[in-house]
């Protein structure tokens, strides 16, 4: 049996999933400031009369970071950073002490300028003055070359609980990301740690006996006990758990655009030939952008609490939610309101959405159920709109060869995959105003915690290799080899795959064979005058993100 | 993240599929070393800073510019038409009013590229900046527009394109002729007789430094600029006067492109040469782009920068400023300069060799231009070349008067094609290309 969890901003839902495709599901207010007590209520009525042995996996999609970034609840991080020439790096300076140190290393990864051991004397003393226990360290071009990080973790060695080295979170390219990705991950370090622990002592106590994983915003999973070294992976995992929802309950081959529907927003993402698309550089938080991998999921201020009213006499929802609908006692009509009051939908008192959608009727001069058939119009018109925006400017990317230009392969969504709890009932209106067809799956309301549940654990790997200077490396996996100057991309592929093998046994993949794939590769010639002295390879390999395949259709029980 | 003060647009198109030989300087990963700068630097996560997806020049677009002997389609290769295009989506990113200033680094280059074209030279089929400036001319209306050819080489294919029109002001700086391909880009090269003054060459000694650029901006295009006032300013950015280039002899750096396009202030700026690709270009493409956005450039620095590799003898130094001098004193007496060439000729000729050399092809060309004070004045080339091909081609430059059309079209309308392999009429009023 399968467990996932997905802790929202305001519900938490948790799913069991048996075998045989029947599903308990559970849906609990969060506690804002007390994250273990949210997780613990779900499970214990979830697990009500389940034999704990039965349960082969815990996913758990949880906002513990999240929160804590965008609140400001962090640790006082150290900061050094290593940025040769380039951007003025002052803006780079988001730790609570900041070290702009010598040394640079080029785009071929070669070191130009060495680091200043007094320099980075001096740093230590003033760490250690300032009491500072949690740090980052980052280079330009430290994917190509870690060495400058790797030697300044040794030298402050035993001054330190936790240190992130930016070449370990990503291969790609982007120095201020990397900056602030490695920041964030030893800010969030401390926070995350005693969740995991408080999380593993109590699924302990409740005889489960086993590993739990952590949703991440690129819908994969990785184990709890790995994710204490990369927390910052798990940021903004929700939209992904109710994607991978989407595509388990509704599995495609097809472009489709997903929607979920939720009180504040609804969130849009599209899946490619039924791959979930990503976000092309990384995730955004706050104002930090990072190299987080993260499923593309654009929100749009519409949700079923969103706020309705008249300006000028025009109509116009959300995009603020000012509390609940007002038919649950709300202070402003809603469209779940809307959906009340044409019948659709049983809630609350529905005198309170007659009443709260009168003075929205009275005020466009129209009457009660032709305003509340506008409403769910307009929503669903809004929603289109931005879809097509989103899917004009997905097709806009930069290509960089005469091939894809001229291949010009566009994102054209076939339908559209539709959860959240009112899914059901905006079917026929977005239906409508997408002009696709819309499909909603049986248990749309509880679909993010579907998702988290038949997650599989994901990861990605980028080879650099340069056969003139004889090198070659995985910046992620912290190694670096001696290669041969007759070194191939087919020896460069079979490493990069034997290394994601790895990868992913550590972080908790335990089904036989993972489906493995080449996401870029490149290979330039290296030209000295007139003649080539070497190769230069780069590759980026990944398991795909997809869940776990259903047997059939869920049938939900719930317990007592 | 850091905040643009200036909207810049940014067309990257590096071509990784495309060479003209595994070991040409013009080859596939020319631009991945200037790809990974402007990346690791996060550059396009600067808010103001948007990229955008070049176009697929058409064939029209290219028509409206050169004459393709045999014809077009065995001339350009689909690698031109988007680096052609990739500059027009710049220019109408500017123009459409998105962006302030844009920068195409596109490859391959351009302005090698002449009115005719036979084959590729000096690693150009057709000559982007001038496709960019038609079509902005044809879709967006007239413009008095400034082209600054920064590029070592002197821009030839441009300055052919632009010989007669005094609505294009076309000035190069770059390596002297005596010392470097093309070999052209003398003082005397000052325009045609309908357009005298509108072309400027600026041929700097080899071993000119950062002081030495610099103040021919400073000292001459700057007040140049002013007195001609163009409604666009748009910098050929080639970068092969780069310290480290392979195939040159100058000590211009990264530090000096951004100061030079910081003063320039240009709308639209598009890549042409230069090949010291791990050294030079990323430093400088980084340095190009921050200056136009308004970002500190002063961090931007080759790993191997002194002062001393880019400094220059005081006698470079006297010698530019003779230069600048006599320049902008022809500059200033354009006028006269004209009625001493044109008195009492009804039309002037010229004959030149043009040589083809990345095929080694030579072509033979007699021009012949009306004087006219009414208009561009009427132009007609009778070419041929080693390999066979006669041709005659007629040009009808934008606004021209009754007179040059009436003779141009006979012209077209009475040559024999018994005489020729092809005949060709350039129209831009119409906008049209006739062959027969």
């Amino acid at each position: 049996m399968f467990i996932g969890l997905d802790m929202g901003g305001t519900h938490t839902d948790a799913v069991l999933i048996f075998k045989q495709g029947v599903l308990r599901y559970v849906k609990k207010p969060t506690r804002p400031h007390n994250f273990l007590a949210s997780v613990q209520e779900a499970l214990e009525e979830l697990l009500e009369g389940i034999e704990p042995s039965k349960i082969e996996r815990v996913n758990l999609s949880t906002t513990v970071c999240t929160n804590a970034i965008v609140e400001g609840k962090t640790e006082p991080v150290g900061l050094l950073i290593i940025p040769g020439p380039g951007l003025n790096p002052s803006f780079l300076q988001c730790g609570q002490l900041n070290f702009i140190l010598q040394g640079s290393i080029d785009h071929r990864g070669r070191e130009t300028s060495p680091l200043r051991e007094q320099e980075l004397g001096l740093a230590k003393q003033e760490l250690r003055a300032k009491g500072l226990r949690s740090l980052a360290v980052v280079g330009k071009f430290s994917t190509r070359n870690p060495a400058h990080e790797v030697h300044i973790a040794r030298f402050l060695e035993g001054d330190y609980d936790f240190i992130t080295l930016g070449h370990r979170l990503s291969g790609r390219l982007g120095f201020p990301r990397r900056v602030y990705t490695a920041y964030l991950n030893s800010a969030i370090w401390r926070v995350f740690c005693r969740f995991a622990e408080a999380v593993q002592t109590y699924l302990a106590q409740k005889g489960l006996n086993v590993e739990p994983f952590i949703l991440k915003a690129d819908g994969g999973t990785l184990s709890l006990s790995v994710a204490k070294n990369v927390p910052v992976e798990t940021i903004l995992s929700g939209p992904a758990a109710s994607i991978m929802g989407a595509l388990a309950l509704l599995p495609t081959k097809e472009d489709a655009v997903i929607l979920d529907i939720g009180g504040t927003t609804t969130d849009i993402s599209f899946c490619v030939e039924g791959l979930p698309l990503l976000e092309p550089q990384g995730i955004k938080i706050g104002p930090y952008p990072t190299l987080v991998r993260s499923l593309l999921a654009y929100p749009v201020g519409l949700g079923g609490d969103s706020r309705i009213q008249v300006k000028d006499g025009q109509l116009y929802i959300g995009p603020e939610r000012l509390g609940p609908p007002a038919c649950l006692g709300g202070p402003a009509p809603t469209p779940t309101d809307a959906l009340v009051v044409l019948g659709l939908l049983k809630l609350g008192d529905p005198q309170l959405s007659c009443k709260a959608l009168e003075n929205i009727a009275h005020a466009l001069n129209s009457s009660l159920n032709s305003t509340a058939e506008m409403v769910l119009k307009e929503f669903s018109r809004q929603i289109a709109q931005a879809v097509n925006n989103l899917i004009y400017q997905l097709n806009q990317k930069p290509v960089y060869t005469i091939r894809e230009i001229l291949m010009d392969r566009k994102l054209k969504p076939a339908k559209a995959l539709v959860v959240g709890t009112p899914a059901r009932l905006f079917k026929p209106f977005l239906a409508e105003a997408l002009g696709l067809p819309v499909e909603v799956p049986g248990l749309a309301g509880v679909a993010n915690a579907i998702g988290a549940a038949l997650s599989r654990p994901t990861a990605s790997l980028t080879l650099f290799a340069d056969t003139q200077q004889g090198r070659a490396l995985i910046p992620e996996m912290g190694w670096e080899e001696r290669i041969p100057s007759h070194f191939t991309l087919k020896e460069a592929k079979a490493l990069a795959f034997q290394f994601l093998r790895r990868r992913l046994k550590e972080i908790g993949y335990t089904e036989p064979e993972p489906e493995l794939e080449v996401i870029e590769e490149q290979v330039f010639n290296v030209v000295r005058g007139f003649s080539t002295v070497g190769k230069n390879i780069r590759l980026k390999v990944q398991n795909k993100p997809l869940p776990v395949n259903l047997p059939g259709p869920l049938t939900p029980s719930n317990p007592a | 993240m850091l905040k643009a003060s200036r909207r810049v647009g940014l067309v990257f198109f590096p071509a990784y599929d495309w060479a003209i030989s595994p070991t040409h300087p013009e080859r596939e990963e020319r631009l991945l070393y200037t790809q990974d700068q402007i990346w690791e630097e996060g550059i396009l996560d600067i808010e103001g800073i948007v990229e955008y997806r070049p176009q697929v020049a058409k064939p029209r677009d290219v028509e409206r510019v050169h004459i393709c002997v045999p014809d077009l389609e065995s001339r350009v290769t689909q690698s031109d038409l988007i680096a052609a295009g990739g500059a027009i989506t710049a220019a109408e990113a500017v123009l459409k009013g998105e962006v302030e200033k844009a920068f195409a680094i596109i490859r391959p280059p351009g302005h090698h590229a002449h009115r005719i074209v036979y084959a590729n030279r000096g690693f150009c089929n057709i000559n982007n900046e001038a496709i960019m400036i038609e079509y902005i001319r044809q879709k967006y209306g007239p413009k008095k527009i400034a082209i600054v050819d920064t590029d070592c080489h002197h821009g030839d294919g441009t300055q052919d394109i632009y010989w007669h029109d005094k609505d294009t002001l076309f000035i190069s700086l770059h390596q002297d002729g005596r010392t470097l391909y093309p070999g052209t880009g003398f003082l005397n090269e000052f325009g045609g007789p309908n357009a005298c003054g509108y072309t400027l060459n600026i041929p700097l000694p080899p071993e000119t430094g950062e002081e030495g650029f610099l103040y021919v901006i400073e000292n001459l295009i700057l007040p140049v600029l002013e007195e001609f006032k163009p409604d666009l300013i748009i910098n050929s950015a080639g970068q092969d006067n780069h310290y480290t280039d392979p195939i040159t002899n100058m000590r211009f750096s990264a530090q000096g492109y951004a100061r030079l396009n910081d003063l320039l202030n240009p709308d639209i700026a598009v890549l042409e040469g230069g090949y010291s690709i791990e050294g030079a270009l990323p430093y400088v493409n980084v340095g190009i782009i921050l200056a136009l956005a308004g970002l500190d450039y002063s961090y931007v620095r080759e790993p191997d920068y002194s002062p001393a590799r880019v400094s220059q003898p005081k006698e470079i130094s006297e010698y530019i400023a003779r230069l600048c001098k006599e320049t902008y004193t022809a500059w200033r007496n354009r006028e006269d300069i004209r009625a001493r060439l044109v008195r009492g000729k009804k039309e002037v000729t010229r004959q030149r060799h043009i040589y083809y050399d990345t095929v080694g092809l030579l072509e033979f060309q007699k021009e012949t231009t009306l004087v006219c004070d009414e208009c561009p004045g009427l132009t007609f080339i009778d070419s041929h070349s080693e390999r066979g091909e006669h041709i005659l081609a007629v040009f009808l430059p934008r606004k021209t008067c009754k007179r040059c059309r009436e003779e141009g079209e006979d012209i077209y309308r009475r040559a024999d094609i018994k005489k020729y392999t092809a005949i060709f009429l350039q129209d831009r009023d119409n906008d049209i290309l006739l062959k027969k």
